[in-house]
């Protein structure tokens, strides 16, 4: 196996290493193959067209005013979304993380869940933070660089941000165990948690581990994977062979593909999900399938991995639009709603805007607080040694 | 120096057709720091590919690889990203010689950036060596310069044993003149980077530019430094740096990571035990704080600075001191 003769050989002409490599014919067919339609299981109900379909096993009765309130949730937190964005370009954030694309996903599943639920988020679920009811000024905070974390998790019901891929999902899980074993679990009014990762997460030592111990667990937890297609610059297939929904199979619990561009949809199934698990039957796993249409942060470049294309042919499958059309076929909605809307978010983009800007710095001290529960004579030695000579500097003796 | 540790590899490539670089976006991307910029395509997708996200996945098929006869050279993206490795490079790949009395040798280099001072995030910014040098059966490495990265990286390839190989990313974009020569420094050996009378700075990774730094503003208050970059963190090059520090007779040993615990215990432990002596202060340590790594508003204050590592200078009981070579202060 490892003879040298077997490996490629360089191209005698091979030019220096100052290029990124093209994806070759086959990534790009993969990738195309790969994010074409989502397959006869994904779950729809409401098509790219906006025209709204059944589905036999997941349907859902929204009013026009459950459904104008999806709507505005999604332009809020897109909004919210292209504003951080901006302000990372303008320099006012370190970093972004965008959710642009989806929307859908997020919302679907955050509206599905209950106050007494408990979710664990990734890095990229600024739309859970908006149903958990953070508001978007909240975020700014990791990603201006003065904070970790902002909420409190416990009272938000919305754990941290966890930003290494996947370590969540078994936190999440012994959550989910101790709602179970403190009886929360069982009828209709049972508690549930539920865990969002990417497609890139599910190879993770981690999330296999939080899939084993769910099941033999019975825990009432949703396992919420937004497959966006990339893990930076990794299409999903170098993750899995088959669609991720079906790993859940071999687990012993049942995976639903969902049309994760689709709220309804999302919103149907993680609802259901959500009771399987309050009621005792979970796990559940639901692949959100969806596409990251902007970069994987502000720090990243994807027109080094993926084609024009591909963006062009899920900006057809826009979350967002398609409720719109279908809001004014049904005459759900009019133009002054609409503007409503816009408006509104033009607030939310002003006050997000205002408040980054505003933020004070830090106090330096505070890198000494929050390490221990009780006071440590060692930190604080160490503090007040740092904060004497730091106010050498400001009694100029240096 | 991203220029020169993709250089490096390139040539290693190139030298020897059992070297494969994998890990996650290092393929078409070429890596998030551009490390790997064009080597898949250059050398194709069986030497330089992507892997899933698995950081446990990249070491322990590396180790099944080597085992095969390949030389594999592994990326894991960040210091803290690299801690679901942990196992297999504590448990297998340091101790597979130890466990086969000597009879399998895994020529694995885990490639890790670390430290901070990049405005990183959490989990971005850690300075993981403590947890790799109290590892025995790995070397570590780190360069503070671009030269020494291209020579470290070549050198760590053709190692026989396992290399924990620490590339102080925020040292990514610094510019400097590279060899492409072979070092015949190797790769286990300090290097005095600046000679002087009065105090050795002992310095590795991102330190070493504040260590000279310090120097110069040191010289200007008369004091004359000395700076040694440790390159080889596992194993410690006690002659070159108890040379320096029974000639000076003063040591401040400078690291961004937690000091208690860290890698200059260590350091001061042995000296204090080889030049007891010779030494007119105690051994100074100036580290990062005990605490986890601030968010990027705060690094600033927790990593050691070029004042902060002159005040540890200045605190080396000079007051006693009869041979200081230099004038004022």
């Amino acid at each position: 196996m490892s003879s040298p003769e077997q490996w490629t050989r360089p191209e005698p002409d091979a030019g220096p290493a100052a290029t990124a490599a093209r994806p070759t014919a086959e990534q790009v067919i993969a990738g195309l193959r790969a994010t074409d339609e989502g397959g006869a299981d994904l779950v729809q109900l409401l098509t790219p067209e906006g025209e709204r379909v059944q589905h036999p096993d997941f349907d859902i009765d929204v009013t026009a005013e459950e459904l104008r309130g999806l709507y505005r949730d999604m332009v809020l937190v897109r909004r919210v979304d292209r504003e951080a964005n901006a302000l990372q370009r303008k320099g006012q954030l370190g970093i972004w993380v965008p959710l642009l694309g989806q929307e859908a996903a997020q919302i679907g599943a955050g509206r599905a869940m209950r106050p007494t639920d408990m979710a664990f988020p990734s890095y990229r679920e600024h739309g859970i933070a908006w149903c958990r009811g953070i508001p978007p000024t909240d975020l700014l905070g990791i990603f201006r660089g003065t904070d970790h974390g902002t909420w409190d998790p416990l009272e938000k019901r919305f754990h941290p941000y966890t930003i290494v891929i996947g370590n969540q999902v078994l936190n999440a899980a012994g959550y989910a165990m101790g709602q179970k074993f403190d009886g929360a679990v069982g009828d209709d009014d049972g508690e549930a948690t539920i865990c969002f990762f990417g497609d890139g997460a599910t190879s993770q030592g981690d999330v296999h581990e939080g899939f084993v111990w769910g099941a033999v667990y019975d825990a009432p937890l949703v396992f919420f994977c937004q497959n966006n297609q990339w893990a930076i610059s990794e299409p999903t297939e170098r993750q899995s062979r088959l669609p991720l929904y079906q790993r859940a199979r071999g687990y012993g619990f049942p995976g639903i593909r969902v049309d994760g561009n689709d709220v309804l949809a999302t919103l149907a199934v993680t609802r259901w999900a959500l009771d399987e698990c309050r009621n005792g039957n979970g796990p559940v796993l639901i692949e959100a399938f969806t596409y990251r249409m902007d970069a994987h942060t502000t720090s990243d470049d994807p027109t080094r991995y993926r084609l024009s294309d591909e963006l062009e042919m899920w900006k057809l499958k826009d979350p967002i639009e398609r409720v719109k059309v279908h809001l004014v076929k049904q005459q759900w909605a009019d133009a002054a709603y609409f503007e409503g809307v816009e408006a509104e978010a033009d607030v939310l983009a002003a006050e997000l805007r205002d408040f980054c800007v505003a933020m004070p710095e830090p106090p330096a001290q505070r890198i000494f607080s929050g390490v221990y529960a009780e006071a440590s004579p060692v930190l604080d030695a160490q503090r007040d040694e740092f904060l004497d000579y730091v106010s050498g500097f400001a009694g100029g003796e240096h | 120096m991203a220029a020169a540790l993709n250089r490096a590899l390139a040539d290693a490539l190139d030298a020897d057709e059992r070297v494969l670089v994998f890990g996650e976006d290092v393929g078409p991307l070429g890596g998030v720091f551009r490390v790997t910029d064009g080597l898949a395509a250059r050398f194709g997708e069986r030497r330089v590919f992507d892997t899933p996200l698995a950081e446990s996945g990249i070491v322990g098929t590396a180790i099944g690889m080597a085992l095969n006869g390949m030389r594999p050279v592994v990326e894991m993206q960040f210091d803290a990203f690299a801690y679901p490795a942990f196992e297999q490079i504590t448990s297998h790949l340091a101790k597979m010689r130890n466990r086969t009395r000597g009879a399998v040798e895994l020529p694995v280099v885990v490639r890790i950036p670390y430290g901070g001072g990049i405005g990183g995030v959490e989990h971005h910014c850690d300075s993981s060596e403590a947890y790799y040098t109290h590892t025995p059966g790995l070397r570590v490495v780190t360069p503070g310069t671009p030269d020494d990265a291209y020579a470290l990286l070549r050198d760590a390839v053709e190692c026989p044993d396992p290399v924990i190989f620490l590339e102080p990313k925020r040292h990514y974009w610094t510019r400097g003149d590279v060899p492409l020569g072979r070092s015949s420094l190797g790769m286990d050996r300090a290097l005095v980077r600046r000679p002087g009378r009065d105090v050795t700075l002992i310095a590795y990774g991102s330190m070493v530019s504040t260590a000279l730094e310090t120097a110069e503003a040191a010289a200007e208050e008369g004091w004359d430094v000395e700076v040694v970059d440790l390159r080889s963190l596992t194993p410690f090059d006690d002659a070159t740096v108890t040379e320096s520090v029974r000639r000076t007779g003063r040591a401040v040993v400078v690291h961004e990571a937690s000091g208690f615990g860290g890698y200059g215990a260590e350091v001061a432990a042995r000296l204090t035990e080889r030049c007891f002596h010779h030494l007119h202060a105690p051994i100074l340590r100036v580290t990062g704080f005990d605490v986890p790594y601030p968010p990027p508003m705060l690094e600033e204050h927790h990593l050691p600075s070029v004042d902060r590592v002159l005040d540890a200078v200045a605190r080396l009981q000079w007051d006693d001191e009869v041979v200081r070579s230099g004038v004022g202060a």
